[in-house]
């Protein structure tokens, strides 16, 4: 048994339920008890879908289990095919039916329905909801999709433009909607032609024919990585590797795509919209420098935001982790390439004594790292899925492609004190408008106890339930012996550092083993941490 | 309209058909209680021994309560769990001790079947007794089932208030007449109700829950109790096993319910009637004032309710009684007669009433009654509301203060602002 207050991952089904939500035309036949269908408002409120999920519950109670579950089945599975007449059939278990050991692929099998049903097996007790989702996947893709095998797709005759599949945006997916818009446009530059994008927006007939295309790109290999492998055995499809986040990382695509292809990579390197580049070599960008963050996420965005990170802002990654074990090993690799430990954990407690103890200065993570960025005063962006009502925002905001970077860029940097503001603020520090208590212009409550000024809560404009863990200002000098001129000193500190100026002084004093803080220390600690 | 109570029993609905539906039902769990009843315990923590599916309900239910460290958790049940349940109980334990560990504060710990404990029959009961062993007189354990094969949405608090009985001290053989008043209300309405209780010269009164949940009042022969909430079945049987008596009433919903619901303990007590008039006054006067802001929107118009919490009966009469609403259809998850006779009395007779679900049946007939507004719950609001119809969320319903007097502007106002939101958009 597992503690857990908080999950980073539903359990399978709703993974299944992610692709099945984001195909047009399949069905799925979830044997379940009343309350799994607290499922369907995760896509109707979070991601305001104006239609319900395309799922039937049997809805089994307590008083079915001694009897004829499977007739409840049955008879669920004629209806929803009557009703909602879908071009195939997912049948599967929830976790508790799953304990009851009815069998959903025979049962429907016995049926002899008129479509094609797709079982999915998808063990409760030992996978989640990103596993779930690329299971489902990969089973669709195996039992819909045909093609001759015998040649490599790419020698078709008849197509006079290449043609690529997208394969891994679902329903419920971190920016996938606007990820999908990104790489056409690329894709559109260099000549190819889209053959079919799925699961999002795929029909049963597209699956059928995603042998068309000369090679697939996999958009998130969380949900597509093993739909492609199949495909790259059954029907000779190259896969992309590149997870084009990032501005080096699209043009890295872009050339992988072009080689896959065989076409020219050149007009598409060159994108007036590509502004990421010129925002951070900008002199205003300078203050980035060296900022240390922590980074936390799924995998896939987790690797992509480091090596944004690190190469396109200048930050250095102090911490690198993903909640999906599945991913485990890239990200090992990430994390050694960065110098860090990676930390592979589902345990969000377990990520905020590692986010407590890096001490960054920005955070890049889910909702979750939000939350606990909040509670430590770090400014905080998020990068990646589980998702929130915030991360479906009405304009466009891709993380891929050219654009994408531009989103980072200002998502990520906004967090922080921008750069020429910092220096303004240092010289007009002791004017009214700028003393500790006024709280940061741009936010709509003045009152925020200056230690949590810091625009970490632009994100958040609701009142925070959660009591701030820091002691006040006044006990914690107490006790770390400070001498009156070097807290009259420590206060002439910009309120926005005066936290980490603290925090360092007293590190560094404890090291030494010193009984008091004196101008002195205060000033040998910052020479000590100078970078 | 003081004596509606009285009314002559065979009015209404009362003995109108029942639409009886077996389907796909869209709606929680008994689990989801968990998230008003913990902040109505403060001193209590709410463990449910379930799968990721119960987790992630209930932190997709929470929302953003979650993020504080919650005073509810999930012990998950693995696959090694599965394997032999000597293990299950032994890691249950390890569990336990560990939260318990960490949570020094904790008076009550509720263990909360799930649909996976209930199915691999894990005994949460001799868990229970074999935790207190370990933890009494620190820690209460108490065990009830939120399960979704057993329970429907605010089923779970009636199963953890059932559960609470037993606990509740029996009264000293001389104990004066008691009421109770059973359901979890929001502290200030609590505190409302209690006031004009007392004015009426009750004073030998408690509440269940109680607001730290190692203080629960006595229960016996002595005890009279109101039901706050119209989905407390079980925690009524319980309280009349233990010799208490209910009052029938209507819930107190809008300047009526209220005055009838106020009555009904009224009358028990003795109180006199000019008395009892005169301390409801100024609060029923205050509702019927606050709702004459919402009447122009809302008489006339035709209302769905879709079952979700239990409520949706009391709350269509009042609609009706109080601001002239039309119940076209009323959904209730599964119907208590006897505690909704009073409800089902002031329904207008042409009301259908239906129990259990069927869903993409009813929405078939929401399609065709057309009705101004829809209640329903969160999976089902948008894809209504893109199909053209106002909706109001139900689980707003649950998680706001809407009893009692000086509540009843807001509630109408809950039902009015989809409609005005409806007529003020221009996109």
């Amino acid at each position: 048994m597992q503690l857990s207050v908080w999950t980073y991952e539903g359990p399978p089904h709703v993974g299944a339920m992610r692709v099945a939500t984001g195909m047009t035309d399949v069905h799925y036949l979830l044997h379940a008890p009343q309350g799994d269908t607290y499922a369907d408002l995760l896509f109707t409120m979070i991601e305001r879908r104006g239609k319900r999920p395309p799922v039937t519950y049997t809805t089994f109670q307590a008083r079915d289990l001694g009897k004829d579950t499977a007739e409840l089945f049955q008879s669920a599975a004629r209806d929803a095919v009557a009703r909602f007449n879908p071009a195939a059939l997912l049948v599967g278990s929830s976790c508790t039916a799953e304990l009851i050991q009815d069998d959903p692929a025979g049962m429907a099998q016995a049926m002899k329905l008129s479509i094609p049903v797709i079982a999915l097996e998808l063990p409760s007790y030992s996978r989640k909801e990103n596993w779930g989702a690329s299971e489902t996947f990969y089973q669709i893709v195996r039992t819909l999709a045909v093609g001759d095998s015998s040649r490599p797709a790419s020698r078709q005759a008849g197509s006079p433009r290449p043609k690529a599949n997208l394969l891994g945006p679902s329903a419920l997916g971190f920016r996938h909607r606007d990820d999908i818009v990104e790489i056409g446009k690329i894709l559109a530059v260099l000549g190819i032609e889209i053959n079919v994008t799925a699961p999002m927006g795929a029909g049963a007939g597209d699956i059928a024919r995603l042998s068309d295309a000369d090679f697939n790109i996999v958009m998130y290999p969380e949900i597509a990585d093993t739909a492609a492998r199949w495909l790259e055995r059954t029907f000779k499809q190259p896969f992309t590797r590149t997870i084009p986040i990032g501005h080096g990382a699209t043009l890295d695509f872009i050339r992988e795509v072009a080689a896959l292809a065989g076409v020219d990579a050149a007009p598409a390197l060159d994108l007036a919209e590509a502004r990421m580049p010129w925002w951070s070599r900008s002199v205003d960008s300078t203050y980035l420098t060296g900022k240390r963050v922590f980074i936390f996420g799924d995998a896939t965005h987790a690797i992509a935001a480091a090596r944004v990170a690190r190469d396109e802002l200048g930050f250095v990654v102090c911490g690198l982790g993903c909640y999906n074990r599945e991913f485990a090993r890239d990200l090992r690799a990430a994390a050694a390439e960065h110098g860090v430990e990676p930390l592979i954990t589902d345990d969000h407690l377990e990520v905020e004594d590692a986010i407590a103890a890096a001490h960054p200065e920005l955070v890049l993570g889910t909702q979750m790292e939000r939350h606990i960025a909040k509670r430590l005063s770090i400014p905080c962006a998020v990068i990646s899925a589980p998702v929130h009502v915030q991360d479906f925002p009405a304009r466009h905001s891709p993380q891929m492609g050219f654009e994408g970077a531009n989103v980072l860029f200002d998502s990520w940097v906004h967090p922080l004190v921008m750069g020429l503001e910092e220096h303004l603020l240092t010289m007009f520090r002791d004017d009214f408008e700028f003393h500790d208590g006024a709280g940061a212009s741009h936010l709509a409550h003045g009152t925020v106890e200056p230690s949590r000024a810091a625009p970490a809560v632009a994100f958040e404009p609701q009142a925070d339930p959660v009591p701030n863990r820091q002691e006040a200002e006044g006990d914690v000098l107490v006790l770390a012996g400070w001498t009156s001129e070097a807290d009259i000193e420590l206060k002439k500190i910009p309120f926005f550092v005066r936290g980490k100026a603290r925090r360092n002084t007293e590190a560094y004093a404890a090291e030494l083993g010193l009984a008091s803080i004196t101008l002195d220390t205060l000033y040998e600690a910052k020479a000590h941490y100078a970078r | 309209m003081i004596a509606a109570a009285s009314l002559v029993a065979d009015q209404g609905c009362t003995s109108a058909p029942v639409l009886r539906e077996r389907g796909q039902r869209e709606v929680f769990c008994g689990l989801t209680g968990i998230v008003w009843l913990h902040r109505k315990m403060p001193d209590a923590f709410f463990l449910v021994v379930g799968s990721r599916t119960c987790a992630h309900l209930l932190q997709s239910a929470a929302g953003v309560m979650i993020f504080a460290e919650p005073r509810f958790a999930t012990a998950i049940i693995e696959e090694r769990d599965l394997a032999g349940l000597a293990d299950a109980n032994e890691e249950l334990d390890r569990v336990v001790r560990r939260l318990l560990a960490r949570r020094p504060e904790i008076r009550t710990l509720f263990l909360v079947g799930s649909c996976p404990s209930e199915v691999i029959k894990l005994d949460l009961a001799r868990a229970a007794q074999r935790l207190a062993g370990a933890f009494m007189p620190d820690v209460r354990i108490v065990n009830y089932s939120g399960s979704g094969i057993e329970t429907t949405f605010t089923q779970g608090e009636d199963a953890c208030l059932a559960a609470l009985v037993p606990f509740m001290p029996e009264p000293q053989l001389d104990a004066a007449p008691q009421l109770l008043i059973v359901g979890a209300l929001p502290d200030i309405v609590e505190d409302q109700l209690l006031r004009l209780i007392r004015d009426l010269g009750i004073t030998n009164v408690a509440c269940l829950p109680a607001r730290s949940s190692r203080d629960l009042p006595p229960v016996g022969a002595n005890t009279r109790f109101l039901l706050a909430q119209p989905f407390l079945g079980d925690t009524a049987l319980a309280l009349e096993d233990r010799g208490a008596v209910h009052l029938p009433a209507a819930f107190p919903f809008g300047a009526e319910g209220t005055t009838q619901w106020l009555h009904a303990a009224a009358k028990s007590f003795g109180v006199d009637e000019m008395h009892f008039r005169s301390v409801v006054a100024p609060g029923r006067e205050r509702a019927k004032r606050a709702l004459e802001h919402s009447r122009s929107r809302l008489e006339g118009k035709t209302i769905f309710f879709l079952p979700d919490s239990q409520l949706e009966l009391p709350l269509a009469r009042f609609l009706h009684v109080e601001l002239g609403m039309i119940p076209v259809e009323v959904g209730t998850p599964y119907l208590h007669r006897q505690h909704m006779a009073a409800e089902l009395a002031q329904l207008p007779a042409t009301t259908v009433i239906s129990e259990g679900q069927d869903v993409d049946k009813q929405l078939d007939r929401v399609r065709a009654a057309k009705p101004d507004i829809t209640v329903c719950g969160l999976g089902l609001a948008n894809p209504l509301e893109a199909e053209g119809f106002t909706t109001k969320w139900a689980i707003e319903l649950v998680f706001s203060p809407i009893h009692g007097f000086d509540q009843a502007g807001d509630l109408a106002e809950l039902f009015a602002r989809p409609l005005r939101r409806r007529d003020v958009l221009k996109v």
